[in-house]
């Protein structure tokens, strides 16, 4: 037993390890001016979905529902927090503060969001949970597309029609304006924000797995009938997974929100969820360590191969496909049992 | 003898199908009962309805006298229910030992948070379900398994787990469906040892639905025979067994 779980424990060092390990070389790549801009500009987003694509494993891999909403609850977390810190852009000057209670708040609306589509949503099971998570995702970008918020000397000003059905004095000022969205949030998100919150997520979401409620949620994977007949409650560990995992999205869409002068609802549309389906999927279903790195791979890849400018997305297909080999081909993986087993354990057993 | 259970004029139908009907038991603290019948008698609908996975049509079921009819899965459960499965149910891609906590999972008890925080009470109610778990599992020479997937065990040990995973809930009754299904005699002999070992170490009552005849005759002490969802024949096992009723429904000639 203590060697098993001294196992579990080295497998969470490395994983935090290789996140700590990538920022220190991109650090010391940053100070002694070797990265170039474009890539210095992808950094955030590279943590924005590292993040995303952690939570989303929660539910695919862990929980074992397939759910193609995430994005959407990115965009809560994204709007929620942008809109706070808006509003007290001009009483909290400590912008290190200010975005920390801006992470909370995208997160703890996420949550909600998630708590509150989880308990009807997760009745279905299967191809019918996917449709219906995508569908509230839509609905929500929708909805965000909506809003049209201002503040004048009299107060705020709320519609869901157009800037002028608000009634606002000509000096007001809009916070967020429909389809444009918010602009003027202050660029409180730095690389090193977003590396402690990878961590911060693979912590909880590391623990959470490797506790008496992550074994009922894999159980309830594993066995639904079997998990009820030993006294467990399927729709309250489902909802746990759902609204975790919806809070960690809420968190990256925070993140995502204070690295931008314009935030838009329209970015966060399905193509933002399938992606980060993808990253769940190439980097393994239930592997954590595979998602930090197939969404660190694949987001930075295209960036680096523009260079190549015609044959960029080329590539970019062949190193899904070879992804794709190594992390689920059988005799692929009896290979790396057999020659890498200490460093690329794969999957699910990680999770034991 | 105190009845643990009490089942009278149990029925359920599927469309215009009786599955189970008019079907009544009364099993007393610390036996072993053995529910018998060919193929499609209703035996594992028996199990059903006794663990809420369906709701009865008719009848009554009662726990240790307390009404446990029409109750849900979990509930039943909680109330001191636990059962195997005919087709294996197991938690396949966790450990054998995480199988068995996940059957801890409503003894011990520490919160969502304490889990995620590593706060103190995780640290010692999971030392606590360990060994819980590890004292279980040498109950069925598994404790040398227990890090290995649960799919990876050899079939014959996935019931024997199955059976570990069921005790872990700490039940007054324990359903047993099919035990020795797919077990070699040698198998089969050592799994009767080990249910009447269960029985006597865990003082607990079973009732167990099985076709191998030899380990009916073996451990039960009385028998319901049921065919087309009727109880056919009940009483003590020797006497059931020799009955030409029995013996030509089921048996054979």
């Amino acid at each position: 037993m203590t060697r098993m779980k001294n196992r579990k424990l080295r497998s969470n060092l490395i994983t935090y390890g290789i996140v700590i390990a990538a920022f220190i070389a991109v650090q010391a790549l940053q100070s002694a001016g070797r990265l170039s801009s474009l890539m210095a500009g992808l950094l955030v987003p590279l943590c924005v979905y590292v993040v995303l694509a952690v939570s989303l494993n929660l539910v695919v891999g862990i929980s074992g529902e397939l759910s193609l909403g995430h994005a959407g609850f990115m965009c809560v977390g994204a709007f929620t927090s942008a809109f706070f810190t808006n509003l007290v852009k001009d009483t909290i000057t400590i912008s290190g503060l200010r975005f920390f209670l801006a992470i909370l708040i995208g997160a703890a609306f996420a949550g909600i969001f998630g708590l509150l589509i989880g308990i009807p949503v997760l009745r279905l099971r299967g191809d019918y949970l996917a449709i219906v998570t995508l569908a509230f995702g839509e609905i929500i970008k929708n909805i965000m597309n909506l809003f049209y918020i201002g503040k004048d000397s009299a107060g705020y000003h709320m519609s869901l029609k157009d800037q002028f059905s608000m009634g606002m004095e000509p000096t007001g000022k809009m916070i967020i304006s429909g389809p444009m969205g918010i602009t003027g949030t202050p660029k409180d998100a730095s690389f090193l924000a977003g590396v402690i919150l990878i961590l911060v997520t693979l912590y909880i979401v590391l623990h959470l797995i490797d506790s008496r409620d992550g074994r009922a949620i894999m159980a309830i994977r594993d066995n639904r009938i079997a998990a009820e007949s030993v006294g467990l409650n399927v729709m309250k560990f489902k909802l746990m997974a759902f609204t975790v995992s919806a809070g960690l999205a809420g968190a990256a869409g925070a993140l995502y929100a204070h690295n931008l002068a314009t935030l838009q609802a329209k970015k966060f549309d399905y193509n933002t969820s399938i992606l980060t389906l993808v990253f769940v999927v190439l980097g393994g279903i239930g592997n954590i360590r595979g998602s930090v790195i197939a969404a660190v791979v694949l987001t930075a890849l295209p960036e680096m191969l523009r260079g190549l400018s015609n044959y960029r997305m080329l590539i970019y297909s062949i190193v899904l496909i070879v992804m794709m080999i190594f992390n689920w081909a059988p005799k692929v993986l009896e290979w790396r049992e057999r020659h890498l087993g200490r460093f690329f354990r794969r999957g699910r057993e990680e999770v034991m | 003898m105190a009845a643990i259970l009490e089942v009278n004029n149990l029925g359920i139908s599927f469309g215009g199908l009786h599955a189970v009907d008019n079907f009544h038991v009364t099993i007393n603290q610390g036996e072993l009962y053995g529910l018998i019948g060919p193929n499609g008698a209703g035996k594992t609908t028996i199990f059903n309805l006794l663990t809420g996975v369906y709701k009865p049509d008719e009848g009554i079921i009662r726990l240790d006298g307390q009404d446990i009819t029409g109750r849900k899965t979990i509930d039943i459960n909680k109330a001191g229910v636990a059962r195997t499965f005919q087709n294996i149910r197991l938690f396949h891609q966790i450990s054998v030992l995480d199988n068995v906590k996940v059957g801890l999972h409503n003894r011990y008890s520490y919160s969502t948070v304490t889990g995620i925080f590593r706060l103190p009470g995780y640290r010692r109610t999971e030392r606590l379900m360990d060994e819980k778990a590890m004292e279980l599992l040498k109950v069925f020479d598994l404790d040398t398994s227990a890090e290995i997937l649960a799919s990876n065990l050899p079939y014959g040990k996935q019931r024997k787990l199955e059976i570990a995973r069921a005790l872990a809930t700490d039940p007054k009754l324990l359903l047993l469906d099919e035990p020795a299904a797919g077990m070699n005699p040698n198998e089969t002999a050592e799994l009767m040892e080990t249910i009447r070992f269960v029985r006597e170490h865990f003082g607990i009552t079973i009732l167990l639905i099985e076709h191998d005849m030899k380990l009916v005759s073996g451990i039960c002490e009385r028998l319901s025979v049921l065919n087309f969802g009727k109880i056919l024949c009940e009483g003590e096992t020797s006497e059931v067994l020799h009955d030409p009723e029995v013996i030509k429904a089921y048996l054979g000639e």
